[in-house]
Formats: C-alpha cells, sequence, structure tokens
C-alpha cells in the first residue's frame, strides 16, 4: 500500500479520536435531555479561547489552562440548560434547536467581539514523530490518546457510579426517576454539566492542533451532528462508530481528493445512509 | 390518631379535562386499601395524584397530617410514598440489580443500599438469580416483582401499586397478589388500585369503588364482596 | 375575526406608504428597500415549509444555487439571467426534491429532518468552496459586469432594481396567498399534527410536502438569485451554509411565520435592527451588534415565538379558545 495512503488512514484514525469525542457530548445531552445543542461547537470554541487566553495572556502553564478551561466550559454547560434549555424545556423541540442556535450567533459574535476574527495559536509546536516513513504529529497522537481516555472515563462514569447510572435511568424514563425521589431539574443539570465538559476536554485537544478564531466551530459543528445522527441520535456507541467511519472517509478521500471534496464525500454519504436508514446506525 | 393517608375533595384532571371528583378517602397506618372500578373511571389519575406526578385542581393531600398537594414527585417519595406504576415501567436497559438501585436513590436508601437490597432479594429469591439481566428481557411477572422490589428499597411508609395484576397471565396475578400478602405481613400498608375486583378484595382490607371519577362505594373488603352491585357488575354473580 | 380584519386594515394603508416611501428617499433607503423586499421573499419562502414545521436549517442551499448557477452561466456562457434564474430555480427544487422525496417516504421528521437539511446547506457550501477554479471559493466571485443592462439583469439605478425586488416580493406574498387559501394548507396542516392519522384521512402525504417543498426552494432561489445581481457580489458564507440558514429561520420566526406579512416584518425588524446596531457601534466594537441580535433572538424564541405578528395579532383580537401555550411550530 501507499505510505501516503496509510498515512492518511492513520491519521484518520486519530482525528476520529476527537470527533468521537465531541460526539459522546453532544449525544449524551440528546440521549438524556432530548434537546440538540446547536451551539455545541461554540461551547468548544469558547473553551478553546479559554485556554489561548490564560496561556497567551496570563502565561499559565498549559496543563493548568486546560483544567481550567475545562471547569469553565462545564459551567458554559450548565448556563446553557439553565438559561437558555430549562424555560423552553415544554416547548416543541425545535424551538430547542432554535435557541439553541441563537445562542450560537451570540456566542460566535461575543468571541469576534472580545478577541476579534483573527486567527489565534497557542504558539506550541509540538514535535513529529517518524514512524517507517509516516509522518504523525504528536499533538495528534496524544488528542487521540486523551479522548480515548475521555471516552473511556464517561463509559465507566455511566456504568459504574450512581449519579451515572442515574443519568441512564432518565433517559430511559424521565417520569419514573421523578417516582425515584430524584428532582429531574438536578439531573439535566447535571448532564449539561458533563456535556460542557466533554466539550471543553475536546477544546484542549484541538487548540493544541488548530488555530482559534469565532468561526471555528463551523468548521467541525455540522461534521459532529452528522455524526450524531449517522450513528443514531442520542446512541453515544452508534456515534462513536460514525465518527470513525466519517473521519476515515475524509481522511482517505482527503488522499484522493481536495480535501473540501472529501468533506462532501462525508456528507453525501451521511445524506444518503440516513435516507436509507432514517435512525441511522444502531438508532432506534 | 390521624391516618397515614388522607384525601379531601380532591378534583384532578388533564387540562379542561377532569378526570376526579371530590375523592375522600383515607388509609390507616398498617392497612391494605383498595380502589376498584372500570377501565378509565381515574384510578391512575388518583395513582398519579397522590404520587405528585399530577398536581390536584383542588382538595387536600395529607399524609401524616402533612400536606403533600402540589409536591413535585420527588418530594413526595422523600415524604415516603412509593408507587409501582401502571404497567411497571422498569428502566429497560438497566441491570434487575441497577433498578433496585434506582429505587433507592434517596440518600438515606442510598447508605443502606447493602442491606436493603439483601432484603428484597430475600423477598423474591428469583430477582437475586437475575440481578445482572437487562430489565426489559424479563417475563412480565418477574417485571412486577422487580417494580415492587424497586419501590420498596426506599422503605416508604405507604405503598401505591397501579394495576399490579395487568397484562398478566392468571398464574402470576395469583403469585402478585400473594406477594402483596406478604408484604403487609412485613408490616407495610398499601393502597392498591385494581381492576381486578376478585383478587384484590380478597387480599385488603378496605375498598372504594371509583368510577367516572367519583367514589360510589366505601367499606370493608368483606361488606363490598357483599354488595350487590358489586356482585352484579365485577364478580360476575 | 374582526379584529383580525382591523388589523390587517390599519396595516395595509401605511404598509402602502412605507412600499412606496423609498422611491422619494435617498439611495441609502432604497439600498435597505431592496435589502427589505428580497430577504422579504426569502423569509416568506422558508416560512412557507416551516409553518407546517418543515423546519429546514438548510435554505442556504437554496440560496447559493440561486445565487451562483445564473452567475456561473452569465459569466462563462453569457446566459442571460433571465434564462439563468429559471434554471437555478428547478435546479434547486430538483436538489431539494431529491433529498426530500426519500426523506418523507421515510417518515424522517423533527430532529432528523431539521439535521438533514444542515447536512444539504454545509454540502451546497462545501461544494462551492471545493470547485473553487470555477466560483472562486471563499474569496466569492462576481458576475461580469455590464453596466446597465436588463438583459443581464444589472441595474445600478437602485430605484430601478427596488421594483424589481418589490415584484419579487409581490409573488412571494401572491404565492403564500394561494397556499394559505388552497386544500394544500389543510392537508399540510394535518400533517403536522399527526401525519399517520392524516395519511388514514387520504391525505397524499408525500405529495403534498413535496409540492410545498418545491415552492418553498424554489422561491428561496429566486431571492438568492436576485440578491447576488443586486450585490454583483457571491461569496460561499453570505449565501449557503448554516450561518445564513439561521438567519433565515429566524427572521421568519421573529416576524412570525404563520401570517402572511410575518416574514416580511421580520426581514424589516432584523435589517434594521443590524443596520441601527452598525449605525450605533460603527466599526468600534465588531461583534457588538451581533451580540445583541444573538441574544434578542434567544429571548424571541423564548418570550414570543409567535413572532411580532403573531403575537400582535393574538393580543388584538379575541381568543376564540382558551390560548394555548406559545409554541413556535405549533
Amino acid at each position: 500500500m501507499d505510505i501516503y495512503l496509510l498515512e492518511a488512514i492513520i491519521n484518520g484514525l486519530l482525528l476520529g479520536g476527537v470527533l468521537a469525542l465531541l460526539s459522546l457530548g453532544l449525544n449524551l445531552i440528546f440521549g438524556v435531555i432530548d434537546v440538540v445543542w446547536i451551539c455545541y461547537a461554540e461551547v468548544v470554541m469558547a473553551a478553546m479561547y479559554a485556554v489561548f487566553w490564560l496561556y497567551t495572556a496570563w502565561h499559565w502553564p498549559l496543563l493548568l489552562a486546560c483544567v481550567a478551561a475545562i471547569a469553565f466550559a462545564t459551567l458554559l454547560g450548565l448556563l446553557v440548560h439553565v438559561i437558555v434549555i430549562e424555560p423552553i424545556l415544554g416547548s416543541a423541540p425545535i424551538n430547542q434547536l432554535l435557541a439553541t442556535g441563537g445562542l450560537l450567533f451570540f456566542l460566535q459574535s461575543l468571541a469576534t467581539l472580545l478577541f476579534g476574527t483573527d486567527f489565534r495559536n497557542l504558539g506550541i509546536r509540538l514535535p513529529v514523530l517518524e514512524l517507517g516513513g509516516i509522518f504523525i504529529s504528536f499533538s495528534r497522537l496524544i488528542a487521540f490518546g486523551v479522548a480515548l481516555i475521555g471516552a473511556v472515563g464517561l463509559y465507566l462514569f455511566l456504568a459504574r457510579t450512581y449519579l451515572g447510572t442515574a443519568i441512564r435511568a432518565i433517559a430511559q424514563d424521565r417520569e419514573v426517576m421523578g417516582l425515584m425521589g430524584a428532582n429531574e431539574r438536578r439531573i439535566y443539570i447535571l448532564t449539561s454539566a458533563i456535556g460542557g465538559g466533554l466539550a471543553g476536554l475536546a477544546a484542549c485537544l484541538l487548540v493544541l492542533q488548530y488555530d482559534v478564531h469565532p468561526f471555528i466551530g463551523l468548521t467541525f459543528g455540522p461534521i459532529t451532528f452528522m455524526v450524531c445522527v449517522l450513528g443514531g441520535l442520542g446512541n453515544m456507541i452508534g456515534g462513536f462508530i460514525a465518527a470513525f467511519v466519517i473521519s476515515q472517509i475524509i481522511a482517505v478521500g482527503g488522499y484522493y481528493f481536495p480535501i473540501e471534496a472529501a468533506e462532501v464525500l462525508a456528507f453525501v454519504f451521511f445524506i444518503v445512509m440516513i435516507l436509507i436508514r432514517p435512525q441511522g446506525f444502531l438508532g432506534k | 390518631m390521624t391516618a397515614l393517608l388522607t384525601l379531601d375533595s380532591v378534583n384532578a384532571g388533564y387540562g379542561s379535562f377532569a378526570a376526579l371528583f371530590d375523592i375522600s378517602l383515607d388509609v390507616e397506618h398498617g392497612e391494605a386499601v383498595g380502589v376498584v372500578g372500570p377501565n378509565g373511571a381515574g384510578k391512575t389519575t388518583l395513582m398519579r395524584v397522590i404520587s405528585g406526578l399530577l398536581p390536584p385542581q383542588s382538595g387536600r393531600i395529607l399524609l401524616e397530617g402533612e400536606s403533600l398537594a402540589g409536591a413535585p414527585a420527588y418530594r413526595v417519595v422523600a415524604a415516603g410514598i412509593a408507587h409501582v406504576p401502571e404497567n411497571r415501567r422498569l428502566f429497560p436497559r438497566l441491570t434487575v440489580e441497577e433498578n433496585l438501585r434506582m429505587g433507592a436513590y434517596l440518600p438515606a436508601a442510598r447508605r443502606a443500599f447493602g442491606e436493603r437490597v439483601a432484603w428484597v432479594y430475600e423477598l423474591f429469591p428469583r430477582l437475586k438469580e437475575r440481578r445482572r439481566q437487562m430489565a426489559g428481557t424479563l417475563s412480565g411477572g418477574e417485571q412486577q416483582m422487580v417494580a415492587i422490589g424497586r419501590a420498596l428499597m426506599s422503605k416508604p411508609k405507604l405503598l401505591l401499586m397501579d394495576e399490579p395484576s395487568a397484562g398478566l397471565a392468571p398464574l402470576v396475578v395469583e403469585q402478585v397478589f400473594e406477594l402483596v400478602k406478604r408484604i403487609r405481613a412485613e408490616g407495610f400498608t398499601v393502597l392498591i388500585v385494581e381492576q381486578n375486583v376478585r383478587q384484590v378484595l380478597a387480599v385488603v382490607d378496605r375498598a372504594y369503588l371509583l368510577e367516572t371519577g367519583r367514589i360510589k362505594l366505601a367499606g370493608s373488603a368483606a361488606a363490598l364482596q357483599q354488595n350487590p352491585v358489586i356482585q352484579r357488575s365485577y364478580l360476575g354473580l | 375575526m374582526s379584529g383580525a380584519r382591523d388589523l390587517r386594515l390599519g396595516l395595509y394603508l401605511p404598509l402602502a406608504a412605507v412600499v412606496v416611501a423609498p422611491f422619494f428617499l435617498s439611495d441609502y433607503f432604497l439600498h435597505l428597500a431592496v435589502q427589505i423586499a428580497i430577504w422579504s421573499l426569502v423569509y416568506t419562502a422558508w416560512a412557507l415549509m416551516g409553518r407546517f414545521r418543515l423546519t429546514s436549517l438548510g435554505h442556504g442551499a437554496f440560496l447559493g444555487v440561486g445565487a451562483y448557477v445564473p452567475t456561473l452561466l452569465w459569466n462563462n456562457y453569457g446566459v442571460t439571467p433571465w434564462l439563468g434564474i429559471p434554471i437555478a430555480m428547478a435546479l434547486s427544487v430538483a436538489l431539494a426534491l431529491v433529498v426530500g422525496y426519500p426523506s418523507s417516504r421515510q417518515k424522517v421528521v423533527g430532529h432528523y429532518f431539521a439535521l438533514i437539511t444542515l447536512a444539504l446547506g454545509q454540502v451546497v457550501l462545501l461544494v462551492i468552496v471545493a470547485a473553487r477554479d470555477v466560483t472562486g471559493g471563499s474569496l466569492g466571485m462576481t458576475p461580469r459586469t455590464v453596466g446597465h443592462s436588463w438583459y443581464a439583469l444589472q441595474l445600478p439605478n437602485k430605484a430601478e432594481f427596488y421594483v424589481v425586488a418589490l415584484a419579487a416580493w409581490f409573488v412571494g406574498l401572491v404565492a403564500w396567498r394561494l397556499v394559505e387559501r388552497g386544500m394544500i394548507r389543510l392537508a399540510l396542516e394535518a400533517v403536522a399534527e399527526d401525519e399517520d392519522a392524516a395519511e388514514a384521512a387520504g391525505v397524499d402525504v408525500l405529495r403534498e410536502k413535496l409540492k410545498i417543498t418545491a415552492l418553498s426552494t424554489g422561491l428561496t432561489a429566486l431571492g438568492g438569485a436576485l440578491y447576488a445581481q443586486y450585490l454583483m457580489y457571491l461569496s460561499p458564507d453570505a449565501m449557503s451554509g448554516v450561518g445564513i440558514s439561521l438567519e433565515i429561520v429566524f427572521a421568519a420566526i421573529a416576524g412570525g411565520m404563520y401570517n402572511m406579512l410575518g416574514p416580511t416584518v421580520g426581514a424589516a425588524f432584523t435589517i434594521l435592527l443590524t443596520e441601527g446596531l452598525r449605525v450605533l457601534f460603527g466599526t468600534h466594537f465588531v461583534g457588538a451588534a451581533n451580540t445583541i441580535y444573538g441574544a434578542l433572538l434567544i429571548m424571541f424564541i423564548i418570550f414570543m415565538p409567535r413572532g411580532i405578528v403573531g403575537t400582535a395579532e393574538r393580543l388584538l383580537t379575541s381568543p376564540r379558545r382558551p390560548p394555548a401555550a406559545p409554541q413556535a411550530a405549533e
């Protein structure tokens, strides 16, 4: 096999890691609360700016900046739910979609206001590894590793802890959870906070590899939705698998065609798949 | 001595659709009380009003003298009422043990989870065998056991059972009512709504007849069993 | 509902005055008026689907097709926009039907429908960017300029273009009226409420959905084409993709997507608001205007989901039945 193709495949795999993490966060929120945060990528963007600011302007150590950014994103997730979602929880689902769309505008514009439209970079140069003729950027490798750890961590939380089980339970039957003595509102807030935290983690991984600017959400947001729907909206395992499928299409496609064409391919694949099987891979 | 549960002139409904009219009933400590009636009489609505899933439009609901009307479900549970919903409503993709774990959501129950779940497994040995099985894959009777066990995990002062025999085979129904007797023997106070009049009158002390949202009859189980209206319409005699 | 009738009469007279006024005002006002008219068409077209719970987050796709196709035909083959625009509209409709037909057959609704349309919008954007040799990619492109020409639909005289824009706006309103008065409205409202029940009642759900989709997307393409001709500049971000698609949705909802003039009011509201904020903040706080805009949009969804016109109508007319909770898609 052509070495460059192999390189593309491996890079696609690594890219899939962060995409999978993003899809987990979105799917968690949708699976439990039944809302799609159209602005999810913008929460990531906000956290990316947080890392950037803490690291370059206030000269915090990178690791500390990342931890703080994750905390910030967790708080942001909580606020999104309490301020934007809760007031319209009973409305038609499309209202929630649109309200988070408004938040998308708001966050993009706020970022423009605060940081301008320039592309910002952490200025960190991590080494590029060479393994048998294949070049892999170290930052991408780290991102993949941490993303997987994050995914495993989320799995363990949901499967083994009390609150995690409660979150799974409420996703299966909201009303009955009340009969267990659970304050549904608190569980939703917790879920949203976790979703935000995952976005924060993804942000730390992304900011290592890419420049941040107010509209960066548009580069991976739609792809994330596509991944989630393809895997079955709300189904975390489905989204996980779909993330790697899509990232492979983009990576391998990018080997044969220009990158935008590869993305078009991915989207067209998505549209065709959904029209054949609307629930996605593992949707009900 | 105040009754454990008192409903006083409760009216409830869904939007402009009124389902319960002027309901007054009570349940004493240690009693087993039944509410019988046909489909659509409002029995499930009654359960939902008591457990806090549906706020009453007027009237009082008192648990040991304290008002519960309008309290959300989680507070009603914390006050000591556990509701076994109609059709079980287990968490289908959680295991049996995880379902029981959810039943012990309240802090006190959570702390005592170990001993409580052991006690529930003692009551329902079959569940212990199946504890790691997905609840959705159990048979109807087993699901009912899980549902009851789940409600018992919070050691409630009052156990509400909504149509425990619904959708179950006759043999299984018998087992379920045997269970109710056992639960009573353990000292629990139970309020059961049921369509299966014959079976429920055999296990309760008192009962009410609910028809089209109103209480039409009240009395001891024995009295209702003798009542000609009940005999004719519900016992097929 | 006499209250509603009074509202409409009270609206028509000043409306006519407002519509005609720009002819007597400066180019600046004409500029705003042209934009309001064209975008009113686009928002009205979107609302034709949106009001029946077919919430598309990808109308940017049709806007983009409508903008780029006539320009590409004109630039490369000298095809007059009078021909290019109908071709673009047909292509948009075809695109919509290609995706819409299987969607409807598979009963793709709700979140899935919205996200599929979002993907479609992105596809068009990505195609435009990928074909940068032809379309200029992210840098955009301009139609080949020939000065003043009706043949090329290039009218530097804003008053003249305003006439064209008004005609287009009018077409949108006529389309709305036809739908409102036709059987299709009853059919689609039944579908929106309960698709299976409507089907059981004999409604050809697929056909009705496709009809409204075709109308909506065709008119959107028309709006996109006219906007490109007016601005004499096209760029993928302004003409397709998530951003512009969301803007369309918001304006239609803010104005009110259940009333004929709702989307028009939405266009006026958003364009004037953006302009006002721009004047207020100038170049000082780039992004401040849109930040406020975004916050307002959230508040609209929460507090006024029936939009300006819808809420006004509710307030001014006596309700026939107890007011239901306001829901944008109900």
